[in-house]
């Protein structure tokens, strides 16, 4: 490992905590619903070491309250994390091509929003040292808050898992917005993307979309109208 | 009753498969411009999506929930970093529901 490396395993380690923190919190909700499922600690804890994900873990979890087939399972996760397969394919260009399969799949094993959202926020490549340190500190955050939310899921009070709860978000916001400042396409994509969101969440029908599969749709809407009309000319650094 | 455990390992592996394919798969800078454009617009308009109006709806009230949101924007917009950001939001819903 070089010094340069060891640098970047502590800047990932260090953006990493505020993810952590925010993680334990949503976890520990998580693990009520896990709780509510009928499942025991180690198998929320299980759960969400293996798999890093709100959206589809909370899904997925219950469905097995419900006890539905299997296959429902499998769909449910993709459906519910198809968004990675997008956070993914962005990825792939922030990796020097000469980064062999087995960093790209330890990389690919915690695609999350958030560890997405600070490795594309890194200038120029993504050093794998950065993420894997981003890894380190935020995969405890997510499986123990799950496991303490399945112990003791009522017992934290509610105002503290409310305040706790708006922290991913303000991560995002600290994501998007000073790119905002210096970008005017970004900006008008930034609003379009909150006013689009909140549309889609109020008007019949698309509302009745799932959370994840409505991010999809719009994403694509979005992000595929801003490369028609304003294509990205910069090269080398995303 | 279905085993647990059986739920666990079909989640954890479809989640694997979608997160890891298109970063293995993918291995050159992709020279489409189409494609680079749309890679490249895809983060900041998918975090923006799932913040808005998810935020206000994540806490105890709306308005300690858009209080996060606009305490959060004011101190992005200022270049605060993330843990500052992310805790005063926090911190924000939690004086507010304090008082409310």
């Amino acid at each position: 490992m070089t010094v340069s490396d060891r640098m970047e395993w502590q800047n990932g380690m260090k953006d990493g905590i505020p993810i952590g923190l925010g993680y334990f919190a949503v976890a520990f909700s998580l693990g009520i619903a896990a709780r509510n499922a009928g499942m025991t600690p180690m198998q929320g804890f299980l759960a969400s070491l293996s798999t890093n994900a709100s959206a589809g873990e909370y899904a997925v979890f219950t469905l097995i309250g419900q006890n539905a087939p299997y296959l429902e399972c499998a769909v449910m996760t993709l459906i519910a994390n198809a968004r990675y397969l997008l956070m993914s394919a962005s990825l792939s260009q922030k990796l020097h091509p000469s980064v062999p399969s087995w960093k790209r799949m330890i990389i690919g094993f915690d695609v999350t929003d958030e560890l997405f959202g600070i490795g594309i926020a890194r200038k120029g490549w993504l050093n794998p040292a950065y993420y894997y340190g981003a890894m380190l500190v935020s995969i405890p955050g997510w499986a123990f808050g799950t496991l303490l939310g399945v112990i003791m899921g009522n017992l934290l009070p509610a105002r503290i898992v409310s305040a706790l709860s708006v922290a991913l978000y303000g991560m995002f916001l600290a994501i998007v917005i000073p790119p905002s400042r210096e970008n005017k396409i970004i900006g008008a994509l930034v609003l379009i993307s909150f006013l689009l969101s909140w549309l889609s969440s109020v008007l019949p029908a698309v509302s009745s979309l799932s959370s994840g599969t409505r991010t999809i749709i719009l994403t694509v809407l979005i992000s595929g109208t801003a490369a028609l009309l304003f294509p990205h000319e910069e090269s080398g650094d995303m | 009753m279905r085993n647990p455990y059986v739920y666990i390992l079909i989640m954890a592996g479809v989640s694997f498969i979608i997160r890891v394919l298109p970063l293995t798969l993918i291995r050159k800078p992709i020279t489409n411009r189409f494609l680079r454009s749309f890679l490249y617009y895809v983060p900041y308009v998918t975090l923006s999506v799932m913040t808005f109006p998810a935020i206000i709806h994540a806490t105890g009230s709306v308005c300690s929930g858009a209080a996060a949101l606009i305490t959060g924007i004011i101190l992005a917009w200022k270049n605060a970093g993330l843990l500052p950001v992310a805790a005063a939001a926090c911190a924000v819903v939690l004086i507010l529901e304090a008082f409310l």
